[in-house]
């Protein structure tokens, strides 16, 4: 049982479900919303199973699998999953039933079959979930770029008035950084001649100890860096983010922002990390000092915002900031806040898309301005974005505090002074998300939200997981931080660095189990 | 320090639970967190057993509180400290946060006012609340303040008390906007939530640093190797926690947001700004003596911004005419009190707490006791619309009088036993803390006797159509219960068991302070005092005529305390107006500068590939004739290198 | 007699035909003035054959005829197309494909 390939048959499922709900006719459109959904709880079940193996196998990849393609040239399709990537895998799994449940009307307004959205959302999904199982840098590559067609295609035909200019805006931009990450690929695999004799190779487990001079390193990682950033998206390189986000619809937001960028933190932690240690050490107070900036700027401009779905944006910017300070932090602690800091983002930031996307759809308009005493006709409906917007700025008790404060006190041990700045952003997060929940839920009731609809039972369907799993994962995250643990620490110690011992450590009996 | 020896026994090997009644310590916070849970997501089924179910929750505690009370109280005093892990919350690598209870007598005092109080509170309010559609809602985050502020003092992990922490400060945040629909009310919430979080901020980093030095973030770890690290660095942290303090309490200079927490429904008012919540800060101080111990300088912070607040509060609260206000000010008064008491270190840890307990009790009764009169007043919170009430509301005017005597200072009511001993280790501390604090009693005394005159004395100034009304019983009786505690409390406190200094003697210390002047000087200073100014309130308020409407030509003084201190003023010049124009101009940075600059570059390439397209004219022969040129070029170029 | 005077007609004609193809607007014409430059090339080649004693400039020659006849058919296929939806045989009027 241990050879059959899992990894593939989770990236096959929804791949080949994909192409299932491509061939259902176009008048069946709840037939292939159905179909989508299913296939998508099948990847779910599967993803269960994958965990579960994964925590009775050993090693820091597990269920690995390898297939030669072009061996001569070192190309393989070659799966496995550390902790880390399990825990990504595990919330693509969860967000993308969520969000085919959320977006389930979304296409008729704009007259398109509902069957393409299903379509692309699995793509996308199988897309990901290769991405994250890759520990080949070249179908890492390969499928990181990809995934930005569909994604384009869902901005480009669901979106706002604006969204060929969004979606264009985005394809470039992602565009540019995979450019420079083709780049460092080549230069990588060019490096790696020396441990063949007939050419070079991608496969990560021979690429991790690949000796290099500085200078290369500096070259290849910053070329990694340079796409990753783009798509996490660090400041300076965000401006495509608020402008794909307002545009496109809130579900495809929230799979953009709640799964999709993270192949790009994921990456960081996944190959910039291990492949280049020296540099990431080296370069690690420089991508600091930038996530910092991105903290504090995502959050004051966040608090400027007149638009909701482009606050929204913002806020994400400044939490991608945190998860960036986590893994370059450089610390057991970072590193594990900042992946769990991904999939609680995720979970939170879908959970926020969804709700504000479902205040959006009533009102017909984005300006918060155009809200106002939503409470009284819509309690449930306040009540939820009251929950999600308490996660967003990482109320302890929910899944966020955990990550967000794993990740700061990791940041303080090695660098003091950006843990000082950053913690700064929970005051500015309570300022932009309290600010917009009472503009748009309390006050009097306006004529304009008097008849506002409550929950649905739909909606309802799609946010109740999130909002268990924020909670569980608030009060007892233990498991899910065993097991990003056990992809951290490899990680940390491949990059040579020791957490910071305290200064003065508690004696044996005082410190706690 | 034989003080901090003790502590440290106490807190590096607490006495595991062996069974016992100590097995039922989580069900203190199960409780009233279950209520919560079914109160909240039992959506509109649960409408009409709402109330019951909250009260029940809350007085299921206070139960079990009294049961594991009378346990503690059979035990040796060394072996009070109970403590009971529950679960591994929060393992990475080197930091591994536990989350567990720690009972001592402590957090058992905590426990018993926590659930005391508000078992009676959740009395008051099902009257309060009755004609409330959302009542059973306002149970639901009554419970859920109940079980984190439980959490808050039983934790024993700062990681964990965070939790509790913040918990207390959403039930806070969900009770002062409960009237969500009046603007007002919105935006006080938020406002106490944003300036709790700059507190929190310091709560973060206190517990990073803690990680940081001790390598754990428990109480034992903290506590237990608090002697043994530098003074720079307790220093810090003792600073970071006061930060925190200043937040939750509503101490100097984040004080701004307690005043505008009236906004909140009236219970919440006792229960939350007044009984228990606000002193949570003093609670962090106690409770951290260790480290406070090892930082003078940070010890010194305490004191100054307890005594600085303290002398504030009480000056806002003369100015004030809304009932609700003076009672806040009062409450930040009070606390500064505790706070000063707080940083004097073990001579006053048992003081602030003994003070922080008859608090408890008297301010709650005088907030149940304003609400009851708002009840019959139509919800009129002007005291200049009141008057002459004590005919009317005959029970809540003796529980009023109660808390009033208690508050001022008056022998035997509560608060005379515990301010006369902060008063006492000021002046051994310091004798212009002590002589500001001795200052403070007066002031209470003056604008506790206008308050009093106001309301249920002189004419009566409400409008023709208020018809004045004692409470239901319901929300009588918890007025008595307190009125009684305000009465007997402090000397019950005081004198029954070996007293409430001997039962926190094995957590916070204990130190004689030497008074440079015999005990009964100070306290007949302080009657002086407080007889002075009441003495001054009744010629002002008592031999005169209360105005309808608020005077309008004051001098500058009572100006600023109407303003409370230009408190907001300040915040709003330093800190929001600056903020705005940041935010601002980022925002205008973010979309003319830098995505300007994305698109520019995008608009570059463009613009530059519609020149180059000017090329293509379809002009069939204008191509041959580029062929031709390029054709040449090529030849001429052959020819060159050729011929060279 | 050498072969300068063929190259040198060969130069000629190639250079008429250029300068036809350049400066005549008349599609047909342009497509003789190309023809003109071909058979230039041609003579051109047929021209080294003969000084080189090879055969290769024939064989090409005979290729480029062959091209150029093939060119004809498609070419004038097109001018009659273009012609009959235009009524026009000149090349400026077919300038549809510019940016």
């Amino acid at each position: 049982m241990s050879d059959f390939p899992w990894l593939s048959v989770l990236v096959a499922v929804p791949a080949v479900g994909a192409l299932l709900v491509g061939l259902v006719p176009r008048r069946r459109g709840v037939l292939a919303k159905a179909l989508g959904l299913a296939v998508s709880l099948l990847t779910l079940g599967l993803t269960i199973v994958v965990a579960l193996l994964y925590r009775a196998g050993e090693g820091q990849f597990r269920l690995t699998e390898q297939y030669g393609w072009v061996e001569r040239f070192g190309l393989y399709w070659s799966l496995g999953v550390d902790g880390v990537a399990l825990a990504l895998i595990a919330l693509t799994a969860v967000v993308t039933p969520v969000v085919l449940v959320g977006g389930w009307d979304e296409a008729e307004p704009t007259g398109r079959s509902g069957k393409g959205f299903v379509f692309l959302v699995l793509v996308l999904e199988a897309m990901t979930l290769g991405a994250f199982a890759a520990t080949d840098v070249l179908a890492f590559y390969i499928l990181f770029e990809a995934m930005l067609v569909p994604m384009y295609l869902l901005i480009g035909s669901y979106g706002g008035p604006r969204r060929s200019y969004a979606a264009v805006k985005f394809l470039l931009y992602n565009l540019l950084g995979g450019l420079v990450m083709l780049a460092a690929v080549i230069g990588l695999y060019v490096q790696s001649a020396t441990l063949r004799p007939d050419g070079g190779t991608f496969l990560l487990s021979e690429l991790v100890g690949l000796p290099l001079s500085p200078q290369a390193q500096y070259w290849i990682f910053a070329g990694f860096m340079v796409a990753f950033a783009i798509k996490a998206p660090l400041w300076p390189f965000h401006s495509w983010l608020p402008d794909a986000a307002g545009e496109a619809t809130p579900s495809t937001a929230a799979f953009l922002s709640g799964v999709m960028d993270k192949v790009g933190t994921f990456g960081m932690i996944h190959l910039c990390l291990p492949l280049f240690p020296q540099a990431a050490r080296d370069l690690a107070p420089v991508i600091v000092t930038l996530a910092v900036v991105s903290i504090l700027y995502g959050a004051l401009v966040a608090i400027g915002q007149s638009d909701m779905i482009r606050l929204v944006a913002y806020a994400s910017i400044s939490h991608f900031g945190f998860i960036v300070l986590g893994i370059f932090a450089l610390t057991s602690q970072g590193g594990a806040g900042a992946t769990l800091y991904m999939v609680n983002h995720g979970l939170s930031t879908v959970a926020l898309f969804l709700v504000v996307g479902f205040l959006v759809t009533r009102r017909g308009s984005r300006a918060i301005a155009d809200f106002g005493g939503v409470q009284r006709p819509a309690p449930v409906l306040a009540g939820v974005l009251l929950v999600v917007a308490l996660a967003t700025l990482s109320l302890p008790g929910l899944a966020t505090f955990v990550s967000e404060f794993l990740v700061l006190v990791g940041t303080f041990t090695r660098y003091p002074v950006a843990a000082v700045f950053a913690v700064l952003g929970i005051v500015l997060a309570a300022v932009y998300m309290l600010w917009m929940y009472q503009r748009v839920m309390t006050g009097p009731v306006r004529p304009t939200t008097e008849g506002m609809r409550d929950m649905r039972g739909r909606e309802a369907l799609a946010l109740a997981p999130l909002l268990a799993l924020l909670l569980v994962l608030g009060l007892y995250p233990k498991p899910l931080l065993d097991v990003i643990n056990e992809g951290v620490a490899p990680t940390l110690s491949q990059v040579g660095v020791a957490d910071p011992e305290p200064v003065q450590p508690a004696t044996a009996e005082g410190a706690s189990g | 320090m034989s003080a901090l020896t003790t502590l440290d026994v106490r807190a590096v090997e607490p006495v595991a639970t062996a069974g016992g009644v100590y097995a039922w310590t989580f069900l203190l916070i199960a409780f009233p967190a279950l209520g919560a849970l079914v109160l909240l997501l039992g959506g509109r089924r649960t409408d009409r057993i709402g109330h019951v179910v909250g009260t029940l929750a809350s007085l299921a505690s206070f139960v079990v509180a009294a049961l594991l009370f009378v346990d503690m109280l059979g035990r040796a005093a060394e072996d009070r400290a109970v403590n009971q892990p529950l679960f591994d919350w929060l393992p990475a690598a080197g930091l591994q946060v536990s989350v567990g209870l720690l009972l001592d007598p402590l957090s058992m005092a905590f426990v018993l006012l926590i659930t005391g109080v508000g078992t009676l509170i959740h009395v008051y309010s099902i009257g309060y609340m009755q004609h409330d559609p959302r009542r059973r809602r306002f149970f639901g985050y009554l419970n859920l303040f109940v079980a984190a502020m439980l959490l808050l003092v039983l934790a024993d992990d700062y990681l964990v008390l965070y939790v509790g922490w913040e918990g207390v400060g959403l039930a806070s945040y969900l009770l002062i906007g409960f009237w969500q629909h009046k603007n007002s009310a919105a935006v006080a919430a938020k406002k106490a939530f944003v300036v709790n979080r700059v507190g929190d901020m310091g709560m973060t980093l206190a517990v990073m640093a803690m990680f940081a030095v001790f390598g754990t973030t428990a109480f034992s770890g903290v506590l237990g190797g608090a002697d043994q690290v530098s003074e720079g660095w307790l220093t810090v942290i003792g600073l970071l926690l006061l930060l925190a303090a200043c937040g939750k309490s509503a101490q100097f200079p984040l004080q701004s947001w307690l005043l505008d927490a009236m906004e909140g429904p009236t219970p919440v008012s006792a229960l939350i700004h007044a009984a228990t919540m606000v002193t949570a800060g003093v609670y962090l101080i106690v409770r951290s003596g260790a480290i406070y111990a090892g930082a003078p300088l940070a010890q010194t912070a305490v004191v100054v911004v307890g005594t600085i607040t303290l002398v504030m509060g009480a000056i806002i609260g003369c100015a004030k005419d809304d009932i609700k206000r003076v009672l806040a000010g009062s409450t930040m008064s009070q606390i500064g009190y505790m706070v000063l008491a707080a940083g004097l270190g073990p001579a006053g840890y048992a003081f602030a707490i003994f003070h922080l307990l008859t608090h408890g009790f008297f301010k709650a009764n005088l907030f149940l006791g304003a609400g009851s009169v708002m009840h019959a007043m139509d919800d009129e919170v002007d005291m200049r619309r009141y008057g002459g009430l004590r005919r009317y509301l005959p029970l809540t005017f003796l529980t009023f009088a109660a808390g009033y005597l208690a508050i001022i200072g008056v022998p035997p009511f509560a608060g005379f036993w515990s301010k006369d001993r902060i008063i006492e280790a000021a002046f051994a501390d310091n004798l212009l803390v002590g002589t500001c604090a001795l200052l403070g009693a007066g002031i209470t005394a003056f604008y506790m006797t206008r308050l009093m005159l106001m309301t249920w004395f002189s004419e009566r100034r409400w409008k023709p159509d208020v018809h004045a009304h004692e409470s239901p019983l319901v929300m009588t009786l918890p007025l008595l219960a307190l009125g009684l505690l305000s009465l007997v409390g402090g000397a019950a406190m005081l004198w029954t068991a070996g007293g409430i200094v001997e039962w926190l003697e094995p957590v916070v210390g204990e130190e004689e302070h030497a008074l440079p002047f015999p005990v009964w000087v100070l306290t007949a200073a302080t009657l002086v005092v407080i007889v002075a100014g009441v003495a001054l309130a009744w010629m002002r308020y008592g031999r005169e005529q209360v105005a309808r409407t608020a005077p309008t030509r004051v001098s500058f003084a009572t100006t600023a305390a109407r303003r409370d201190l230009y408190g907001d003023a300040v915040n709003e010049v330093a800190l929001m107006r600056p903020g705005q124009r940041l935010t601002g101009s980022l925002v205008y940075a973010d979309s003319r500068g830098l995505d300007r600059a994305v698109n520019g570059v995008a608009a570059l390439m463009g613009g530059s590939s519609g020149l180059l397209r000017r090329v293509q004219t379809g002009f069939v022969r204008s191509y041959a004739l580029s062929m031709l040129g390029g054709t040449v070029l090529v030849v001429v170029a052959l020819l060159s290198v050729r011929l060279s | 007699m050498g072969t300068t005077p063929y190259l040198v007609l060969s130069a000629l004609l190639f250079t008429v035909g250029a300068v036809g193809v350049l400066l005549r607007r008349n599609a047909i014409v342009v497509f003789m003035c190309i023809e003109l430059m071909l058979n230039a090339a041609n003579l051109a080649f047929v021209t080294f054959a003969r000084l080189h004693g090879g055969l290769d400039g024939q064989v090409i020659a005979f290729f480029v005829m062959v091209v150029a006849a093939a060119e004809v058919v498609v070419g004038l296929a097109v001018i009659v197309a273009i012609f009959r939806t235009r009524r026009s045989a000149s090349v400026d009027d077919a300038s549809l494909l510019r940016y």
